[in-house]
C-alpha cells in the first residue's frame, strides 16, 4: 500500500480527490474552497496601509490561513514521508526543447536549474520568480479567484464568471508558455 | 451591529470566491481543522505533480493530458458534490445550513485571470502549490510568495483606477 502512495498518482486518482476538497471545506462549516485569498487575509492582517480593500476582520476568514499552513505541511510530508526519487517522466518534446535552454534535471518536482537563491539575482530568475509571483498575487486577486477558487470552486457551483476566469486563466498560460518564455529562457 | 457585520462581510466576499460563509463564532481548536484538511490539499497537490513546473508546461503546450483530466476530474465530482448538497439540504457538521452565493461578472475576471495565466506559466505554480512547494523543501518560493503577497497588495492600492 505505500509502495503505492509513493509512486505519482494518475489524474484519475489526484483529480478525484482535489474534488472532494470542495464538499469537505462545506460540510466542515460552510467555507468555499479557494486558496489565493489568503494572500489578501495577510495583506490584511499584516500591512492594511488604510486601503479600503484591506479593511476587513480577516480573523474572519482566519480559516483560510489555518487551511494554507496545512497545504505547506502536507507538501512536507508529502516529499519528505511519501515519496520516491524517480525523476519526472515528461513529454520527449518538452525535453527537447528544454534541453535547448540547457534546462536537464528532472529531479524534484521544482526545476533547481531555474528556481535557486543565486538565480534570483539573474535576469531570467529575476522574471521567473519575482516578476511570475507578482503576476499570480496581483492577477487572481484581480480576478477574484484562482484555479481553486474559480476553476475548481466556481466551476463546481456552476458560475459562468467562473468559466470565463478560467479561459483566460488558459489563455494567458498559453501565451506565455508558448510566445514569451522561450524569449525568457534563452536570456 | 447587523449593519456592520453585514458590510464586513461584503469587504471580505468583495473580489473572492472562498468565503466563510458561517455565521457561528470560531475558536482557535476549531479552526484547526482546516489545517488538517490543508495537510491532506498539500499532499494530494504533490502527489499529483500539480505543482511540478513542467507539468505546467506540458499543460500548456498541450503534451500531456494530465494536468486537464486533474481539473476535468475535480470539477466533475466537485460539481456533483454541490449538486447533491443542495438537492438534500446536507449541514455542516455544526448543524448549520450551506449557502453557496453566486458570483458577479465582471472585466476583472479576463484581464486579471490573463495576468494570473502569464504568472502561471511563469512560476509552475498557483497560489495553492506555492505554499506546497516551500514546505518540499524549496526554499526559495518563499520570495515568489512574498512577491505574490506584494502583487495581492499592489491590487488593493489601484483597485479604484482598474477598469473592472
Amino acid at each position: 500500500m505505500l509502495e503505492w502512495i509513493k509512486q505519482p498518482w494518475p489524474w484519475y486518482v489526484a483529480g478525484p480527490l482535489i474534488g472532494l476538497t470542495v464538499p469537505l471545506l462545506l460540510i466542515l462549516g460552510n467555507r468555499t474552497f479557494g486558496i489565493s485569498s489568503s494572500l489578501r487575509h495577510i495583506c490584511a492582517a499584516c500591512m492594511p496601509g488604510n486601503l479600503p480593500f484591506f479593511k476587513y476582520d480577516w480573523k474572519k476568514e482566519s480559516w483560510n490561513l489555518f487551511f494554507v499552513a496545512g497545504v505547506l505541511i502536507g507538501g512536507f510530508i508529502a516529499a519528505n514521508y511519501l515519496s520516491t526519487t524517480t525523476p519526472l517522466v515528461v513529454n520527449p518534446k518538452l525535453v527537447e526543447e528544454m534541453a535547448g535552454y540547457g534546462i536537464t534535471n528532472y529531479e524534484g518536482l521544482i526545476p533547481k536549474e531555474l528556481f535557486n537563491w543565486p538565480a534570483l539575482f539573474t535576469i531570467k530568475g529575476f522574471i521567473l520568480m519575482i516578476v511570475g509571483g507578482f503576476l499570480v498575487g496581483f492577477g487572481t486577486r484581480y480576478a477574484g479567484g484562482c484555479t481553486s477558487g474559480h476553476s475548481i470552486m466556481g466551476l463546481s457551483n456552476l458560475q459562468w464568471p467562473s468559466l470565463v476566469a478560467t479561459c483566460c486563466f488558459m489563455a494567458g498560460g498559453f501565451i506565455m508558455a508558448n510566445l514569451i518564455l522561450p524569449i525568457i529562457l534563452k536570456l | 451591529m447587523q449593519n456592520i457585520s453585514n458590510t464586513d462581510f461584503e469587504i471580505r466576499s468583495e473580489n473572492a470566491m472562498c468565503v466563510n460563509q458561517s455565521k457561528l463564532d470560531q475558536t482557535f481548536s476549531s479552526l484547526l481543522k482546516y489545517t488538517i484538511a490543508g495537510i491532506f490539499f498539500g499532499i494530494i497537490l504533490v502527489k499529483a505533480q500539480v505543482i511540478a513546473w513542467f507539468r505546467i508546461q506540458e499543460m500548456f503546450r498541450l503534451q500531456s493530458f494530465h494536468m486537464f483530466g486533474v481539473i476535468g476530474s475535480a470539477v466533475a465530482i466537485g460539481a456533483l458534490s454541490v449538486f447533491l448538497i443542495k438537492k438534500f439540504k446536507i449541514k455542516t457538521i455544526e448543524g448549520e445550513s450551506i449557502r453557496l452565493e453566486d458570483k458577479q461578472f465582471s472585466k476583472g475576471q479576463i484581464y486579471g485571470g490573463l495576468l494570473f495565466g502569464f504568472g502561471w506559466a511563469l512560476t509552475g505554480a498557483c497560489p495553492g502549490p506555492l505554499f506546497a512547494q516551500i514546505g518540499t523543501g524549496a526554499t526559495v518560493v518563499l520570495v515568489t510568495l512574498l512577491s505574490a503577497i506584494a502583487g495581492t497588495w499592489t491590487y488593493g492600492f489601484l483597485k479604484a483606477k482598474l477598469p473592472h
